[in-house]
């Protein structure tokens, strides 16, 4: 049922109403651009083997908005994140970007290991340096955008050092730092504090709703830990067991910036309560 | 620790050294081997004084240090190329890897001969033989370095939008060197030996091969253990010198 599409223009002004006052066309372009969405995933297939992961999925993530993407183990969501970013291919369906392919389309990607994601032949304001370069910006131009992401970012890093002399929670930093410098259109981060401690965690979310709000970035975020994906988030995507579904996609719409106390807001509690029931009942045996 | 402590640290390896030369000189005192085949240490320390400062023993580990050097460079410039060009694409690899393998295995000095035939008695067909031999092992190792890129860091450059070329130069040739530099050390090892076998065997008028053969030929057994020490002392100092460089470049290594 994966229907191949002509990139359909965006809307603009209301085509011609029909005799009975539907509009096919409209109808169309509203299938793949509903108001506020940036990515639209329609029919999407995808299978390991035997085991089938996504059968005809649909999703919209909206535009500058925060989602974050939780669910059971082994449910789907990196696969899902990844085969939006490119990573993987899948089997049948469409992803677009306001309508354009992957490949028209400026995304970055933070791993959650950030050990091996990171080059330890550069330093760490090359590894800064060197999605710029691939994209042909001239030195002057790195070094102006670097510096002002550093500023804006304002953590304690020696820049200069190699990667394996930073400490995990820093290397996560550069990591960030790298993905951000592109200024991209979407920004995807596959459990990006999984290996950080506590108080490195907060310093990350921190900077991450800092630059989202100075940039107003789609993002997309998998989280294992439920407080996180809640903090950060505007919509919380929760997925079912393979075969996966949408289970529900929570809004959580407090005011920015958050805060350490936001945690105890009733409204995040509220939020962070409905999730979890709604991931229990998922993730419990049927 | 106090400084004489230090040094007494420092000097171990010498106490091992010490420990030989004297098992070696009570040997030769007691007279259980034939003296003529067990010089003492002396005599043989000062055969290859001599041999060095007067340029005998000089000029033929220099001959072999030039035939080394020039050979695993040949090697090198050759094989870390094509091992990049071959590990980048597993079905590739996996095509030609048999016949890798097989030449990899087969004794450089077995090749001997037709190296004679194809390319003469001269320098030529020892340096020849000495790359393919070395070459295949850098090769080899280059490759599977290649091969074994974290993939992590492949899909980084991937989603930055690297291309082909791009993530081969910046991130696939670096990956590699932690076990490029593996077969290195191998390939420099392996091509001293073939080196000195070729001198031995191929016509020579210089180089250490020669030397000994000569040496033992003519039972000047000073001058043989002299050559023999001079050779382990240029293996040791390859191998020294290649762990150095390695340790310089590959900074990350093991981090
Ligand atoms: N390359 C692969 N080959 C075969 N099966 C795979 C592969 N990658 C993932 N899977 C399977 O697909 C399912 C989804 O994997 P995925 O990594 O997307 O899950 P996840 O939700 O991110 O899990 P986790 O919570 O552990 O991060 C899992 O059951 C996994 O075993
Ligand atoms: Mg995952």
């Amino acid at each position: 049922m994966a229907l191949k599409l002509a990139k359909p223009e965006p809307p603009m002004a209301p085509p011609p109403e029909d005799s009975r006052g539907r509009n096919p066309e409209l109808e169309e372009r509203l299938r793949w651009f509903p108001p506020n969405t940036h990515i639209t995933i329609r029919g999407l297939d995808k299978a390991f083997g035997d085991t089938t992961i996504y059968e005809g999925f649909d999703l919209n993530i909206p535009r500058g908005k925060i989602t974050s993407v939780f669910g059971p183990n082994g449910c789907g969501k990196s696969t899902l994140i990844n085969m939006i970013s490119g990573l993987i291919p899948y089997d049948g369906g469409e992803i677009l970007f306001d309508g354009k392919s992957l490949s028209e389309t400026h995304i970055s990607y933070v791993f959650q290991n950030y050990r091996e994601a990171l080059f330890p032949w550069m330093r760490a304001i090359d590894n800064i340096h060197y999605p710029l370069k691939l994209m042909g910006v001239p030195a002057a131009e790195r070094k102006r955008r670097v510096d002002a992401l550093i500023e804006s970012f304002d953590v304690p890093i020696d820049f200069n050092a190699y990667p394996y002399q930073l400490s995990g929670g820093q290397m996560q930093t550069i990591c960030i730092m790298r993905a951000l410098v592109v200024d991209p259109e979407v920004l995807f981060l596959d459990e990006p504090f999984s290996a950080l401690d506590y108080e490195m965690t907060l310093l990350m979310r921190d900077r991450l709703q800092k630059i989202f709000q100075e940039r107003g970035t789609t993002m997309m975020m998998v989280s294992h830990n439920l407080e996180d994906a809640v903090w950060l988030a505007d919509h919380i995507l929760l997925l079912t067991r393979k075969p996966t579904r949408i289970a529900d996609m929570v809004a959580f719409e407090a005011d920015r910036p958050r805060t350490a106390t936001t945690v105890s807001d009733p409204e995040f509690v509220r939020v962070q309560k409905h999730c979890l029931e709604i991931f229990l009942k998922e993730a419990s045996v049927r | 620790m106090n400084a004489i402590e230090r040094s007494i640290q420092s000097a171990k390896p010498l106490w091992g050294v010490l420990g030989l030369l004297a098992v070696w000189w009570l040997v030769w005192k007691i007279k259980v081997a034939d003296p003529v085949l067990l010089p003492s240490p002396q005599a043989t320390m000062f055969s290859l004084w001599s041999g060095m400062t007067d340029g005998s023993l000089w000029h033929d580990f220099v001959a072999t240090v030039r035939l080394t050097t020039v050979s695993f460079l040949l090697a090198a410039v050759i094989a870390i190329p094509l091992g990049i060009f071959l590990g980048s694409s597993v079905p590739l690899y996996r095509s030609v890897e048999f016949i890798i393998d097989f030449f990899r295995s087969t004794p450089a000095s077995a090749l001997f001969p037709l190296f004679l035939v194809l390319f003469g008695t001269g320098d030529l067909s020892k340096i020849l033989v000495t790359a393919f031999g070395a070459g295949l092992v850098i090769l080899f190792n280059v490759a599977y370095g290649v091969m074994n890129a974290r993939q992590t860091r492949l899909l980084a450059a991937k989603v930055m939008g690297a291309n082909k070329l791009q993530t081969l130069r910046d991130v696939m040739f670096w990956e590699s060197l932690p076990q490029t530099f593996i077969g290195l050390r191998n390939g420099i090892s392996l091509a001293l030996v073939i080196v000195i076998v070729a001198e031995m065997f191929i016509g020579s008028t210089e180089g250490l091969g020669h030397r000994l053969v000569e040496a033992q030929m003519l039972f000047r057994m000073p001058e043989m253990y002299a050559a023999i020490f001079a050779a382990g002392a240029l293996g040791y100092g390859l191998n020294w010198s290649s762990v150095m460089i390695e340790k310089r470049i590959v900074h990350w290594g093991g981090k």
